[in-house]
């Protein structure tokens, strides 16, 4: 196992944390653990949660921090090797063939392989970043598939030879636990749970995402969504609809709309299922009135 | 313990802690101890505290087990004692059992030794099968190969597909001076899904088990990757005895394993056990699940719905089959059925083999409707 100590200059959890937060991205401590050993170790970084917690916006922030682009591969039930390694340009191939004639022409070079996320990844491990993005999606097949791409790092062309990353690739895997991973996979990551953040964090997050956001309403609107949490719900509100709702209130009440009833009227930014409103409706008013105080 | 001794004295705990986890029922792998002690190098250690956050990152125990995950860890890094009832496995948990190639006759009405040491009165007998629904099996295994659910394998092959192949149609112009006379098209292979069938064989579904396993002998004969268990107080993989191409014989095999027919019904606990079986809740990852059961468990529905909760995260189905949903006016009422609703993706009628049959054939993801039965 080869260990890094220090990845552009970031040389523990505490300096990752701090970098990640000029990235507008407030990471706590376990999450920060987790991201730098991540690093360090050169392994994948696998992150759980609800939706809605922010998982593929710390892959973003983490890219970010290191200065490198990130290439994101989202997963869907079907997801084939060809739409995640690579493909050949066959129309290119044909007018080459059909161009050369009777001269040699070779059909294989890099002119002609157009480059999924996994390739890409693979050929520049130091200028990018490989998000793989709700890995729960996807079905086994690829899940068994991907196993091996994260334990060797390698890609087999038959007609090229294998591709080999030059160094160990920074690769983030985001799942909302909608069905259970491999154990398999989740034996070479590293694991982080996302958690709903507590609510000075999530006031925090909310004036550091919502510049208009005044501290008071954050304060309220972090409070509220806590409380609706709580509840039963199909749909439970994550980080970014806090966001959303602080912001949309805000709007509303700068055009005139008194404060509690601002946040009642944006309550379509946070609840989005017709059951759900519903259901919260008759005690909307009591889960707010402890936030209009 | 011997091992541990000839380790330089720093590592043991970490030896030691990996070996609770697993004595826990964490799957812990040697790599991910490794991966832990150079994380814990790399972090300074600066306090217990980053011992314990790399613990957590390194081995990533599920959200709902890190409670116990914790305790653990102070019990190895602490030497906090732990309440021994807390953690300790539940003295009559059920037994899963899995007769080998080796075992497959026993001495019918012999008690087997490997079983139940359950403080429960276990009802240990076996019987003989009768009856006879020849017609009806023969119909059964001649439509299920068709009817079952089926997945789109990852791998596309040459067929009348509507998708161009571009690989075989570059080769054919490679050959032929780069004329194409035909557009090669590839397909997707489609596989029949696994399934996986659960036969609750206790006292209150005694009109129907016989039935019920003649119906899975028929099931396992037709169609590939099929495992049929019985559930009772005791967990029963029937699979290999179903596997005999003569029925008598097979079900002479079948009925000799299960020890535990007209038992109490300990439901919850049976598929807990079946879960922890890494081998057996393989068998559910991704297939069609056929639960048999009238869902009327003895005490609380708590280890009913955490077993179900992660047998429908592993299943890509739960057909749950109750007897009970005959009568056209039956709603979901007793506490455990009620609370796994939700995880099941259809109640359906368990009544007779017939019954049984029809829903089995009617199940397929495009008739796959929400619980028609939930109130």
């Amino acid at each position: 196992m080869t260990v890094r100590r220090s990845i552009m200059g970031i040389d523990g959890p505490e300096p990752l944390a701090k970098s990640l937060r000029a990235a507008q991205y407030i990471a706590d401590e376990g999450l920060a653990t987790a991201a730098y050993l991540a690093l360090a170790l050169g392994k994948p970084l696998l992150l759980e949660g609800a939706p809605g917690v922010g998982k593929t916006e710390a892959a973003k922030a983490l890219a970010s921090v290191l200065g490198r682009e990130l290439v994101r591969l989202q997963c869907y039930e079907g997801l084939d090797a060809s739409s995640a390694m690579y493909e050949w340009n066959f129309p290119r191939q044909m007018l080459a063939i059909r161009q050369a004639g009777d001269a040699y022409v070779n059909l294989y070079s890099d002119e002609y392989l157009v480059a999924r996320p996994m390739l890409q990844a693979l050929q520049a491990p130091r200028d990018r970043i490989l998000l793989i993005d709700e890995i729960d999606r996807s079905d086994h097949e690829f899940e068994a598939f991907l196993l091996e791409f994260l334990s060797d790092f390698t890609i087999s062309i038959p007609e090229r030879g294998t591709v080999r990353a030059a160094e160990r690739p920074v690769v983030i895997l985001t799942s909302n636990r909608t069905r259970e991973l491999h154990e398999a996979l989740r034996r070479r990551c590293v694991y982080h749970w996302i958690g709903y953040p507590d609510p000075v964090l999530e006031a925090q997050i909310v004036m550091m995402r919502a510049s208009i956001v005044a501290q008071d309403t954050a304060r309220r609107v972090v409070a509220a969504v806590g409380k609706l949490r709580a509840e039963p719900l199909a749909k439970p509100p994550g980080v970014a609809e806090t966001v959303e709702w602080a912001e949309a209130a805000t709007v509303l009440n700068e055009q005139g709309v008194p404060w509690p009833r601002a946040f009642a009227r944006a309550i379509g930014v946070v609840l989005k299922d017709q059951d759900d409103l519903a259901f919260i409706a008759p005690r909307l008013d009591a889960i707010l009135m402890g936030t209009a105080a | 313990m011997s091992e541990l001794a000839s380790l330089p004295r720093p590592l043991a705990p970490f030896m030691a802690f990996g070996q609770a986890l697993r004595a826990s029922g964490f799957a812990v792998a040697p790599e991910q101890l490794n991966t832990f002690i150079a994380a814990v190098g790399l972090l300074g250690p600066k306090s217990l505290r980053d011992v314990r956050r790399a613990a957590r990152a390194t081995i990533g125990p599920a959200p709902e087990r890190c409670e116990e995950f914790d305790a653990l860890f102070d019990e190895v890094f602490l030497g906090h004692a732990l309440t021994a009832e807390a953690f300790g496995e539940p003295e009559d948990m059920p037994t899963a059992y899995d007769a080998g190639e080796f075992e497959m006759m026993p001495d019918a009405g012999e008690e087997d030794p490997s079983g139940a040491e359950a403080s429960l009165a276990e009802r240990l007998f076996a019987r003989r099968f009768d009856g006879d629904e020849n017609e009806l099996l023969r119909v059964f295994a001649r439509a299920v190969p068709a009817a079952l659910p089926r997945r789109r394998a990852r791998r596309l092959i040459g067929g009348k597909g509507r998708e161009p192949d571009p690989r075989r149609a570059f080769r054919e112009m490679l050959r032929k001076d780069g004329e194409i006379t035909q557009l090669p098209r590839r397909i997707r292979q489609m596989r029949q899904r696994r399934v996986l069938l659960l036969i609750d064989v206790s006292g209150s579904m005694k009109a129907g088990t016989d039935g019920t396993l003649r119906l899975g002998h028929a099931l396992v004969q037709a169609a590939e990757q099929v495992e049929v268990f019985t559930l009772g107080t005791r967990l029963t993989r029937v699979t290999r005895a179903l596997k005999h191409r003569s029925r008598d014989q097979a079900l002479a095999l079948a009925s000799g394993l299960v020890a535990d027919w007209d038992g109490g019904t300990r439901l919850g606990e049976a598929l807990q056990v079946f879960l922890s079986v890494p081998r057996f809740a393989g068998f559910s990852r991704g297939a069609l699940v056929v639960v048999l059961s009238d869902g009327l468990e003895r005490g609380g529905p708590e280890a009913l719905v955490s077993a179900m909760l992660r047998l429908h995260g592993l299943a890509w189905s739960v057909l749950w089959l109750t007897p009970l949903a005959a009568d056209r006016a039956y709603r979901a009422e007793t506490g455990a059925l009620k609370s796994i609703l939700p995880m099941i993706d259809r109640l359906g009628n368990g009544m007779n083999p017939q019954a049984i049959a029809v829903e089995i054939l009617g199940f397929s993801k495009g008739r796959r409707m929400a619980a028609a039965l939930t109130a």
